[in-house]
């Protein structure tokens, strides 16, 4: 017998996945509260869905380890009924109906087929949809069964890989109203995306990855509202001198400008005393979280393009 | 929110089996597998009631020429209940939901071999049927001898080859590169004790495919009894630890 269910819904302790002597996965830890949205955030390749398998029992970490509901996940007894896990929504077998994936989770977590209707109608699925071979699905219908499946077994965690890749407008509206009443009503949801503004409106708790490491985890409203004040000069190198004079830590941003850890009259107050003169000054937009992203996905789109250029 | 975890982890094996069978014939490649294995039995009954000698409709020559197709058939059926998992990905729900990858195996397993028997049964019963109708239509022999060590033999020479699919499926984890070496290797096998003059002894010993014949002959004898087992524990008892090993220790992607 466990205890379990406490503070935390997820524990992530240390996580860490190599393969030979890449590290995909470097000592990643966070918490998902009960009754909150927990956004997993990360450019492509940062982590995200590796650091999510091992979670699940489907990959094992090299260090460290994770507790669902307090436990290892592999010892939840009929996992399906505790967390509900949406991996990957285009994994199906395209000669299944959609309404049969729902019936073999079912036949697995002992539930009657009422259910598989229910949840068809929570997701949006017409019976004549259901009927149909997942080989002939949209993504966006796809994401909807692989919520179905999540959903099915009435669990009180979600895990959900990108579940809002292939949504219109109107499915990524139903699926934040779907998880935001999961969570008001106790439930703790864990969601990824390399999307910043698709989990900003959404999630309470950010843990934001790249590189295969934690670079920030918090409230999202701590996260967003973190000092900083975006600056620019025609003479840089004097400003950054200014700057360091007073003691102010900056860092360099696009154009000829930097990004000042401190409030705005500080800086003014930095330059005046050395005859710098400002061409902007204003308080850096959603603190350094969206710049932190940006830089992330920058980096990582290099990646992408050095990699195409070899192939 | 604060509740207790108790209880056996995963899923009941019961649950998982009665899911494993409903993945036999719930896809639309499935079904046609199914329909194909179901029908060609009857088929190669009709034929050989239609181009035979009626001296030769008996009982026991239409076990022969309905056991052949279900050899073939019978490992694929074993091959592509578990690669289907990983080439379609489906196991990433799969071994969600059952995290004990090993029951989720042994499911499998049961699950086709439970299949198997169906498949094999109905073999029988399509001999039987050709064989009254041999009588019938055809002023067949019609003759019954068929030992009960007929049936032995044939259930466990087919048995095994499930097994051997299953085997090759965990094994290789790709449906295209696992029937590949189950058709390939142990005709390499058997060319190399054939082509290799001082091998010949070892063969009844080494090559599943010479041992088996000479259960396939019946009356069967110990020494033969126990070259069939050498030779399965080689090729189907091993590479199934093997595939069983890798399963455990895999890492279940998407991608």
């Amino acid at each position: 017998m466990t205890r379990s269910g406490g503070e935390n819904a997820i524990e992530v302790h240390g996580l860490t996945k190599r393969y030979g002597r890449t590290t995909a996965v470097e000592d990643v830890s966070f918490d998902a509260r009960w009754g909150a949205i927990t956004g997993f955030l990360g450019p492509n390749g940062a982590g995200k869905s590796t650091t999510m398998r091992m979670m699940v029992g489907l990959a094992s970490p090299t260090a460290g380890h994770a507790t669902v509901l307090g436990v290892d996940y592999r010892r939840l007894p009929d996992p399906g009924r505790q967390a509900g896990v949406l991996l990957d929504a285009s994994a199906q077998h395209p000669g299944r109906a959609g309404r049969e994936v729902l019936h073999l989770a079912a036949t697995v977590l002992g539930l009657p087929d009422k259910r598989v209707d229910e949840v068809l109608t929570m997701v949006g699925l017409t019976p004549a949809e259901a009927r149909r071979r997942t080989g002939g699905y949209s993504l966006g219908m796809r994401q909807r069964l692989g919520i179905g499946h999540a959903l099915l077994g009435q669990p009180r965690v979600l895990i959900l890989d990108e579940p809002a890749n292939g949504l219109d407008p109107a499915g990524i509206h139903w699926m934040r109203g779907l998880l935001r009443g999961f969570a008001d009503e106790g439930g703790s949801v864990l969601l990824s995306s390399h999307l910043l503004h698709e989990v900003e409106v959404l999630a309470d708790d950010l843990v934001v990855v790249g590189g295969g490491s934690i670079v920030a985890r918090g409230r999202k409203s701590d996260l967003l509202a973190t000092a900083g004040t975006f600056c620019r000069s025609a003479d840089l190198p004097g400003l950054a001198a200014a700057l360091r004079e007073a003691g102010l830590a900056f860092t360099r941003a696009p154009g000829d400008s930097l990004t000042v850890s401190a409030p705005p009259g500080e800086v003014a107050r930095a330059a005046m005393a050395a005859g710098i003169v400002l061409e902007e000054l204003r308080p850096a937009a959603a603190g350094g979280l969206e710049e932190i992203f940006l830089r992330l996905t920058a980096d990582h789109a290099r990646e992408d393009s050095m990699e195409g250029a070899r192939r | 929110m604060s509740n207790l975890i108790t209880g056996r982890a995963g899923v009941p094996f019961g649950r998982q089996l009665r899911a494993e069978l409903r993945k036999l014939i719930d896809t639309r490649a499935g079904r046609w597998l199914l329909i194909v294995i179901f029908s060609v039995m009857p088929a190669v009954v009709a034929g050989m009631l239609i181009i035979a000698r009626p001296a030769t409709l008996t009982y026991s020559q239409f076990i022969d020429v309905t056991s052949s197709p279900e050899r073939i058939i019978l490992p694929i059926l074993g091959i592509l209940t578990v690669t289907t998992e990983w080439s379609q990905r489906t196991g990433l729900l799969t071994f969600t939901l059952e995290p004990n990858r090993r029951r989720v195996l042994l499911a499998k397993a049961t699950a086709t071999l439970l299949l198997g028997i169906a498949v094999i049964a109905v073999g029988f019963l399509s001999a039987a049927i050709g064989n009254l109708l041999g009588v019938a239509l055809r002023d067949g022999a019609g003759d019954w001898t068929f030992g009960v060590g007929g049936y032995r033999d044939i259930v466990v020479v087919l048995l095994v080859g499930l097994l051997q699919g299953l085997a090759y499926g965990m094994l290789l984890l790709g449906s295209a590169a696992a029937i590949v070496v189950y058709y390939v290797v142990p005709n390499l096998s058997s060319l190399l004790f054939t082509a290799v003059s001082g091998l010949k002894e070892a063969a009844s010993w080494l090559d599943l495919q010479k041992a088996q014949a000479a259960i396939y002959l019946h009356d069967v004898t110990a020494r033969e009894w126990a070259q069939y087992a050498t030779a399965a524990l080689i090729w189907v008892v091993l590479p199934g630890v093997l595939g069983f090993v890798r399963v455990l220790r895999s890492e279940i992607k998407s991608g």
